[in-house]
C-alpha cells in the first residue's frame, strides 16, 4: 500500500514484464506526431516566413491585443463560472437520487453533441433584446447579447460538460467514511466540505478548469453569432483568424494563431504543474 | 464515561439490523463486540456514535440521553478499518483536525494543537512523521495515527470499528498489544468490534457475543469460554463438538446407551451435546461412554485431532488427542467429556 515518493530528475519508469513498451511508445510518438506536432509545427513555419519584425507589428496590433484579451480574458471567467456550478451540478449528481437523475446526468453531455452553431444561435435567440430572457434583462440594465457577457455566457453553456465529466468520478470515489470521521471529530457539515472534501476534489478541479478553459480559448461557432464581433469589443481571436483568412493574409492569421497557440500551452503547462505537485503531495 | 445502550433496535428498510439490544458499559472498560458478518456489531457501534439513529430505544452517556444529540455534539473517538485519513492533510493537522474544527474559547491557539499533536504521536510511537502525509505510512502507521485524531478531542468513549482488520497478522498482534497498553494509559472507555475471536479475547475486559442483531452472550473471557450460555456462543467461540442425544432419567443417551453422563436437572427429551474437543477423558473399558470408529486423524500444531464415527448413525464428532497418544494409532476409541453442556434441540 505504501508508495514511495518519486524521486526528482528525468528518469524512465521501469517498463514492467508485460511486453509491449517499445511498441506502445512508439505508436504514441508516431501518433501525437502525425495528428498534433505535424500541423502545429506547419503553423509555426508559417508565421515564421513573416520575419520577427512584422511578426511583432501583427500580434501587438491594439486590434489583435483586444481579440486575445477578450479571448483569454471571456474563457477565464466562463472557466471560473463552470468550476463553481459545474461542482455543484456533479454533486448533485453523484449525492442525491431523484425522479429524473439519470436525464439531468445526460443532459450534461449535450454541449458536447449539438453543432456549437446551433447552441450559438439558440443563446443569440434567447439572451437578445427582444428574446425570452433578453427582454427580462433589458429593463434592467443588462445587455447579454452582442457583448463580452454574452461570450462568456456562450462558453459557460461549451464548458459545463468538462468540469462535471472531470469531478464527477473523483466525487463518487470519496470515502464516506472520511466525511463520517470528520463529523465525529466535531466538524459541521460547512467545515466538512471546505476542510475535508474540497480539498481532495482540488485536483480533478484544476483539470476541469484548465480543459473548459482551453475549449473557451478556441471555441469559434457558438461564439461569433452571440457576440456582435465589433472589433475593440466583441471580436475574438478566433473569428479574427477567420477575417484575415478572408482577407487572403494568411501571415497574419498563422502570427495570431502562433501566439494564442504559446498562450495556450504556457497556461496548461503550468496547470499541468501544478497537477503533478499536488499529486506527488497527496498520492 | 458510562455508556447505555436501552432496547435498541435499528431497521434498514424494514430489515432488522439490530432487535432489541440492551448493554451496560462501565467507564474505563475495554470493551469487544464480537460476531459473525451481519450480526449487528457495526450497527450498534454506529448507533452509539450517532452516525446512525436507532429505529427505537435510547442510548445514554452517563446519565444523558444522547440519542437527541447530532453526531458533532456527541464527542465521541472514531477509528475506521480503512483509517479514515486526510489524504491531503500532513499527519499533524490529521491529529489535529478536531481541535482545529472547534468554535471560541474551547479552540487552543495553533501552538498548543501542535504541541498536543506532537504529544500524541509520541504517545502512538510514531515521534517525528508530524509532516509526513498519510500515503507515506505503512498500514499500521496509519491505523496509529487514525487512533491518535480520535484520541486528540478527548472523546467520552472511543470506538473502533474492526480497527485491525486490514493489517497482516504479524502487525496485527503488535497493534493488539499495544492497543491494551495505551487503554491502561489513558483510560479511556473504549468499544471495539471484530470478528476476530482471539482478538476479542485476548484484548477485552468483557465480550459481547452478537448473532443475528442479537446480543448471545455479555462476559469476561473465561465465562465465555468456559460457560458459553447458547449453541451459537459454544460453535462460535473456540472449537467444540456437539452430538444429538436424549435425556432420559436424568442420564443422557445416545441411540439405546447411556452415556455416562448424569444430567439431573435437564429437561427429558432430545437434546444436544456440546463439549471441547480437547477436554476429554479417553476410557479403555466402554460401560458408560461415547465410543467411535477413527475416520480421520490430522496433526494440528501441538495436537492430534481425531475424527470418530459414532453410532449407526455414523454422526462425526472431533476429539484432541496429544500427538504421542496410542489412542491414535487405534480404529477404535472410547471417551467421555470432561467438561459438557446440554442444549435442547432446537
Amino acid at each position: 500500500m505504501t508508495t514511495a515518493p518519486a524521486k526528482a530528475g528525468w528518469r524512465f519508469r521501469q517498463p514492467s514484464v508485460i511486453p509491449g513498451f517499445g511498441l506502445t511508445l512508439g505508436f504514441s510518438l508516431a501518433y501525437l506526431t502525425l495528428i498534433i506536432l505535424i500541423p502545429l509545427s506547419g503553423l509555426i513555419w508559417r508565421s515564421a516566413a513573416l520575419g520577427w519584425t512584422d511578426f511583432w507589428a501583427i500580434v501587438t496590433d491594439r486590434r489583435t491585443i483586444n481579440a486575445l484579451e477578450i479571448s483569454f480574458g471571456t474563457a477565464f471567467i466562463a472557466a471560473a463560472v463552470n468550476v463553481v456550478f459545474g461542482t455543484i451540478v456533479a454533486w448533485v449528481l453523484v449525492r442525491y437520487s431523484f425522479p429524473g437523475r439519470r436525464i439531468a446526468d445526460a443532459m450534461v453531455d449535450l454541449p458536447f453533441a449539438l453543432p456549437t452553431a446551433v447552441a450559438g444561435i439558440a443563446l443569440t435567440t434567447l439572451y437578445a433584446p427582444n428574446g425570452w430572457i433578453g427582454s427580462l434583462l433589458t429593463p434592467l440594465g443588462i445587455k447579454v447579447a452582442y457583448t463580452p457577457l454574452g461570450i462568456v455566457i456562450a462558453l459557460v453553456f461549451i464548458g459545463l460538460p468538462f468540469v462535471v465529466r472531470t469531478v464527477q468520478p473523483i466525487m463518487e470515489e470519496i470515502d464516506k467514511e472520511v466525511e463520517e470521521v470528520a463529523a465525529t471529530l466535531g466538524a459541521n457539515r460547512f467545515q466538512i466540505i471546505s476542510r475535508v472534501l474540497l480539498p481532495g476534489l482540488a485536483p480533478a478541479i484544476v483539470t476541469g478548469f484548465a480543459l473548459a478553459f482551453a475549449r473557451g480559448v478556441g471555441e469559434y461557432g457558438s461564439v461569433i453569432f452571440i457576440a456582435g464581433n465589433l472589433p475593440f469589443k466583441s471580436e475574438i481571436a478566433p473569428l479574427l483568424i477567420v477575417i484575415r483568412l478572408e482577407e487572403y493574409n494568411y501571415a497574419a492569421a498563422t502570427a495570431i494563431a502562433a501566439i494564442m497557440l504559446a498562450l495556450s500551452f504556457v497556461m496548461l503547462l503550468v496547470i499541468n504543474l501544478v497537477q503533478t505537485w499536488s499529486r506527488k503531495r497527496y498520492g | 464515561m458510562e455508556v447505555r445502550v436501552a432496547n435498541v433496535r435499528k431497521e434498514f428498510e424494514r430489515f432488522p439490523a439490530l432487535r432489541d439490544v440492551s448493554l451496560d458499559i462501565k467507564s474505563g472498560e475495554l470493551i469487544a463486540l464480537l460476531g459473525p458478518s451481519g450480526s449487528g456489531k457495526t450497527t450498534l457501534l454506529r448507533l452509539i456514535a450517532g452516525l446512525e439513529r436507532p429505529t427505537r430505544g435510547k442510548i445514554f452517556f452517563g446519565e444523558e440521553d444522547a440519542s437527541q444529540k447530532s453526531i458533532q455534539e456527541r464527542n465521541v473517538g472514531f477509528v475506521f478499518q480503512h483509517y479514515a485519513l486526510f489524504r491531503h492533510m500532513t499527519v499533524a493537522d490529521n491529529i489535529g483536525f478536531g481541535l482545529k474544527v472547534r468554535h471560541g474559547p474551547s479552540r487552543p491557539s495553533a501552538k498548543e494543537i501542535r504541541r498536543r499533536a506532537s504529544e500524541l504521536l509520541n504517545l502512538v510511537q510514531l515521534s517525528g512523521l508530524e509532516k509526513r502525509y498519510p500515503a507515506q505510512l505503512s498500514g499500521g502507521q496509519r491505523q496509529r495515527v487514525a487512533l491518535a485524531r480520535a484520541m486528540a478531542i478527548e472523546p467520552a468513549v472511543l470506538l473502533l470499528d474492526e480497527p485491525f482488520g486490514a493489517l497482516d497478522a504479524q502487525v496485527r498482534r503488535e497493534l493488539r498489544r499495544w492497543l491494551r497498553d495505551i487503554h491502561d494509559a489513558t483510560g479511556h472507555t473504549t468499544v471495539f468490534v471484530t470478528h476476530d475471536q482471539e482478538e476479542a479475547l485476548e484484548l477485552a475486559d468483557r465480550v459481547v457475543v452478537m448473532s443475528q442483531g442479537r446480543i448471545e452472550q455479555v462476559g469476561t473471557a473465561d465465562e465465555i469460554y468456559d460457560t458459553p450460555n447458547s449453541p451459537f456462543v459454544y460453535g462460535f467461540i473456540g472449537e467444540s463438538s456437539s452430538l444429538p442425544v436424549k435425556v432420559e432419567d436424568g442420564q443422557v443417551w445416545i441411540a439405546d446407551r447411556p452415556i455416562g453422563l448424569s444430567a439431573p436437572h435437564a429437561p427429558q427429551g432430545e437434546a444436544t451435546l456440546f463439549f471441547r474437543p480437547h477436554d476429554v477423558d479417553l476410557v479403555e473399558e466402554c460401560n458408560g461412554c461415547i465410543a467411535g470408529t477413527v475416520a480421520a486423524s490430522r496433526r494440528v500444531a501441538g495436537t492430534r485431532r481425531v475424527e470418530l464415527e459414532i453410532g449407526g448413525e455414523r454422526q462425526r464428532v472431533e476429539i484432541e488427542l496429544p500427538v504421542d497418544h496410542p489412542a491414535a494409532q487405534k480404529t477404535r476409541v472410547a471417551f467421555r467429556p470432561r467438561r459438557w453442556k446440554l442444549f435442547p434441540a432446537a
